[in-house]
């Protein structure tokens, strides 16, 4: 079988050296090899986003990128962005709204929603909206997820 | 997903070699939304999977008196964010922006766009070896046709997926083209084929070929451009049909229109017969009606997909009545 190839990343700012086989997704490598479980596989084609994370700085659905391809490449995934201890204003805003129900999209909200303020610190309910269109939530969360968004615009 | 090697590319020069001399040899891959999905769905089973995003130089876009010229490796959020693209190509502009959603026009090129593998269900399905696979007879005849072509004679009835495509081609872009034997140019109008010409594919290029740069011209002064898609959701969906318009109006009569519409046929689909009419014509009400019509003459639905029908027509007498206006 096709040999194992050697990539050097960086995932929420530490060195990180992994092997994988071409085919597997940069999500399968996360999950499986590297223990970045928040990352979910929820369609695995490019739909729900709840495998999101940012790759250097742009959002991307890791099911979609070849592990292979984050070679050389600063990774950010929901376990960069946060901890138990000091929640990042997203993740307290969406505790706060209630802006979540079965949690398996939340991951994917919370990394899309923070790529989004990075880039614009200030967007409209428009903006919030068109640019979570990307990520799906099957409970049907939609208006508690992007009044936590704004409501976290301030202090993200 | 079938295991392969991957081969990261560091110039045009070289991709040529690294690929093969049949689809199943190698294929190319840049922003990967559509492969990745390919592969994982079996419909691409490639030995080898070349990276072309590991050779410099291919993500640009850049102005001068002629048009635009866009490197293939340029991002659809690249496009999108592109001040020249959304002052002067507002078709282009509007197209890209309906496009997927964020995070798929983050990694998904330009190039890769126009090049995207057909979304029919009995194509990206294992269960179904289909002619566009190799096999023997097209699903979609005799099968739920809901999403497949009103134009066209067969034998695939499968649709073009692209929303670029049809704004390049109906802003007249030229697609560059690398291979064994160097570059070539050839127009959009050109670059497609018809499932007659060759089932397996949908455009002109050999296994060997990659695209490298779409060139756009300037758009005549007064002339306007829209891009109008009808999806069954709001995001991440593909057309039903679309529609690229780019029309010169001078005094309420059109001296030229150029009408694509998307998700209709195997290939971008020129609206001859309505470009012909609007020819030369003075915009009313009821023109804008007959030219839709002429677009849909040659309509030939399938049971289930009639309404694609009336679709057509609603976009090409809208936007024709919009860039009069």
């Amino acid at each position: 079988m096709s040999k194992k190839v050697h990539v050097q990343t960086t995932i929420n700012g530490e060195a990180v050296d992994f092997l994988c086989e071409p085919r597997n997704s940069l999500l399968e490598v996360l999950r499986d090899d590297l223990d970045h479980t928040g990352a979910k596989e929820g369609c695995n084609n490019g739909n729900c986003g709840a495998c999101n994370v940012i790759m250097d700085g742009r959002l991307v659905n890791s099911c979609c990128v070849l592990g292979v391809e984050a070679d050389g490449c600063e990774i950010t995934t929901i376990e960069g962005i946060g901890s138990a201890a000091n929640l990042h204003p997203l993740q307290q805003k969406f505790l706060e709204h209630a802006a979540l129900q079965c949690g398996i999209c939340t991951p994917g909200f919370i990394v899309s929603a923070k790529a989004l303020l990075d880039e614009n610190p200030n967007p409209t309910e428009d903006e919030v909206r068109y640019w979570l269109a990307g990520n799906l939530c099957r409970c049907t969360g939609y208006d508690k997820i992007v009044r936590a968004v704004l409501d976290a615009r301030n202090g993200a | 997903m079938r295991n392969f090697s991957y081969v990261n590319a560091t110039s045009i020069e070289q991709v040529p070699s690294l690929l093969g001399r049949s689809w199943d040899d190698a294929v190319v891959m840049a922003g990967g939304t559509d492969l990745v999905g390919e592969m994982k769905d079996y419909a691409a089973v490639p030995k080898r999977v070349v990276n072309l995003k590991s050779i410099e130089g291919l993500d640009y876009i850049r102005q001068d008196d002629a048009g635009l010229r866009i490197g293939a490796l340029t991002t659809l959020t690249d496009v999108l964010e592109n001040s020249a693209v959304s002052q002067e190509l507002p078709v282009l502009h509007q197209a890209v922006s309906v496009i997927a959603s964020p995070q798929i026009r983050n990694m998904a090129t330009l190039a890769g766009n126009i090049l995207q593998r057909p979304r029919c269900w009995y194509y990206r399905s294992e269960d179904f070896p289909c002619l566009k696979k190799g096999g023997a007879r097209c699903y979609a005849v005799g099968g739920v046709n809901t999403y497949h072509a009103i134009f066209g004679s067969g034998p695939s009835y499968i649709v073009h997926p692209s929303d670029a495509a049809p704004a390049l081609m109906a802003l007249g872009a030229t697609v560059h083209v690398h291979g064994p034997r160097g570059g070539d140019e050839v127009l959009m109008d050109d670059f497609f084929t018809m499932p007659e010409m060759n089932i397996r594919r949908e455009n002109i290029l050999r296994p060997n070929e990659i695209v490298t740069e779409i060139s756009i011209p300037k758009p005549e002064a007064n002339s306007k451009g829209m891009f109008l898609k009808v999806r069954e959701r709001e995001s991440i969906d593909f057309a039903l049909v679309s529609l690229a318009a780019q029309m010169t109006v001078v005094n309420g009569t059109c001296e030229r229109a150029s009408l694509v519409l998307g998700g209709v046929a195997p290939i971008p689909w020129r609206a001859v017969e309505a470009e012909d009419y609007l020819r030369g014509r003075r915009i009313t009400e009821a023109r804008a009606e007959s030219a839709a019509e002429a677009a849909v003459e040659d309509a030939a639905p399938m049971p289930h997909n009639g309404y694609k029908v009336e679709i057509a027509k609603n976009l090409v007498k809208q936007a024709v009545q919009a860039l009069a206006s």
